[in-house]
């Protein structure tokens, strides 16, 4: 291979290794996202052009924050000759920071957290935090943002836009919360991460390949999360979808036909991952500060330990869910605490629970809470209650694998 | 990704401008294309002659018909662009935000496709990059 062509390789090893962390770094000293994702771009241009002939640098992020932050001087101080009084070109060229001590690997690292804790700011609407921290935190493209989301990308482009104008514009700052407001705006951190990972896990419909790559986009994010900031509740997270993750395999049919927990072929669980995230939630359990996440996590750790859905630990199943009801009460939470509760007592137990539930107003138009009754009732040998529910269920569903399955129950009952 | 960018203007404006501010305008053009260029986000770029220089062309039924174009009366036509390469998107858009006519027109930003051939993909652009 000729030298530029290795340098080029190499480049874009570093590239993909390092951009996040310098745009992170660069947001930081420049003090505004546009700026910083210019100067990144012109880094990397500088790094091919330059690299052939002086070598590799000993420390490539230090060279491209630095050189980066030159450009962006660089940048203003030519703005200067056109539309900007030269008053203010100097103004700003002050306000930029000078980069630490280049080794300062803790200070790097704190920029990529002040950069997610930016991206998922509560300020910002929920779809333009998701957009946003996929494209600045993971590297994705807009246009592969918008094909995971089956969003068209000029949707997506103008989210980010629209978010980075409110960062600026509303000075949102760009640091790491403080003790005293950490606990919520990490919530907020943790609820973009899970629902990147339920697009990409729950999701049926449309281009499954694209949206499987946003639950590995998730995975990945949480253990960056886990090694930035080890907090319970980020552990906890890390272990839920990475026990979700491990049954992949099993949930569905070659056909792409939906197949229950209890039904699944526990072969197919992918035993590394289940033992990663067994020995994420036990400690997240040990430091006594976990929430709802851990407790989710510890239910799922449970059902991955069982060899089958009968000798799984109902118990204690059904005690994590009161745990889990009092630290984030929900009319969904309740469903699941009844199902576990009539495999604990039994179904007469449970349909008892579902039926007070559905006389509420909150799960009355709910598939999964009929679907649930349905099941119950079909165990009752109530075959007439479980046809009604079934019908139910089908009738509030869109979703083509999960009609499907409702339908081959319906069959089933004769 | 390659992406044109075609900018559209109040043509009556920009025949309005005084001389000196036309040559300064024209001149930040040139310079943002340079700088273009040593970004890597430079494809190609022209400036258009006013609309009423235009001429469409359909063949139909084997014959040549021509009409003098634009057809539509909007206030802002079509005046110039730019084919850039960027990341994305949003890396477009950013690109677009700074070409010197974007303040006083609108920016039109287009992704380009590929051709497909027999399913294969083909890029319609020439230019080696």
């Amino acid at each position: 291979m000729e030298p530029t062509a290795d340098i080029r390789t190499a480049v874009d090893a570093i590239y993909r290794a390092e951009s996040r962390r310098v745009l992170a770094t660069l947001i930081r000293l420049l003090g505004d996202f546009d700026v910083a994702e210019e100067a990144v771009h012109e880094a990397f241009v500088a790094a091919v052009e330059q690299w052939p002939a002086e070598g590799i640098p000993g420390n490539p992020r230090a060279w491209l924050v630095s050189t980066g932050r030159f450009k962006a001087i660089d940048r203003l101080r030519r703005r200067a000759k056109h539309d900007v009084p030269l008053d203010d070109v100097a103004q700003q060229v002050e306000a930029i920071a000078a980069p630490q001590s280049p080794d300062d690997n803790e200070g790097v690292e704190d920029d990529r957290l002040r950069l997610i804790f930016t991206c998922c700011h509560p300020a910002l609407a929920p779809e333009a935090q998701v957009a946003l921290t996929l494209r600045e935190v993971c590297g994705l493209t807009t246009e592969e943002i918008a094909r995971a989301h089956l969003t068209p990308a000029a949707t997506v482009a103008q989210r980010i836009v629209r978010a980075k104008a409110k960062i600026r514009d509303a000075r949102i700052p760009y640091e790491v919360p403080g003790r005293g407001e950490l606990e919520e705006r990490l919530a907020s951190v943790l609820r973009v991460v899970y629902l990147v990972f339920n697009e990409g896990y729950l999701a049926s419909s449309g281009e499954a390949l694209t949206r499987r790559d946003l639950s590995a986009e998730a995975i990945r994010l949480g253990r960056l999360l886990v090694e930035l900031l080890p907090e319970p509740e980020a552990v906890g997270l890390l272990a839920l979808m990475l026990l979700h993750e491990s049954r992949r395999a099993a949930r569905t049919t070659p056909e792409g036909e939906l197949v229950l927990l209890s039904d699944q072929d526990r072969s197919l669980w992918d035993r590394a991952q289940i033992a990663d995230a067994v020995r994420l939630v036990e400690a997240a359990l040990a430091t006594r500060r976990f929430g709802p996440y851990t407790i989710q996590a510890a239910i799922a750790a449970l059902h991955a330990e069982a060899p089958s859905a009968e000798a799984t630990d109902w118990p204690q199943i059904a005690g994590l869910y009161d745990v889990l009801l009092e630290l984030s009460p929900s009319p969904v939470v309740e469903l699941n605490r009844a199902v576990a509760i009539a495999m604990r007592d039994g179904p007469a137990a449970g349909l008892e629970l579902v039926d007070a539930l559905l006389a509420g107003a909150q799960l009355r138009d709910y598939h999964l809470a009929h679907a649930a009754r349905a099941d119950l009732c079909r165990r009752l040998g109530r075959s007439a209650d479980a046809r009604d529910s079934y019908i139910r269920a089908l009738a509030l569903t869109g979703q083509g694998p999960e009609r499907r399955f409702l339908e081959r129950r319906l069959a089933e009952l004769g | 990704m390659r992406y044109l960018c075609l900018i559209y203007l109040d043509e009556k404006e920009l025949a309005a401008m005084p001389e000196a501010e036309m040559s300064d305008l024209n001149a930040r053009h040139l310079a943002f294309n340079d700088g273009l260029l040593a970004s890597g986000h430079f494809i190609e770029a022209e400036a258009l002659q006013p609309a009423a220089a235009s001429t469409c062309v359909r063949v139909r039924n084997g014959r040549t018909a021509l009409t003098d174009g634009p057809y539509a009366e909007t206030k802002e036509m079509l005046a110039g662009f730019y084919l850039i390469e960027a990341r994305d998107l949003n890396e477009a858009i950013q690109v677009a935000g700074r070409i010197p006519s974007a303040p006083t027109g609108t920016v039109e930003v287009r992704p380009c496709r590929d051709l497909e051939v027999d399913g294969v993909p083909r890029p319609a652009s020439r230019k080696p990059r």
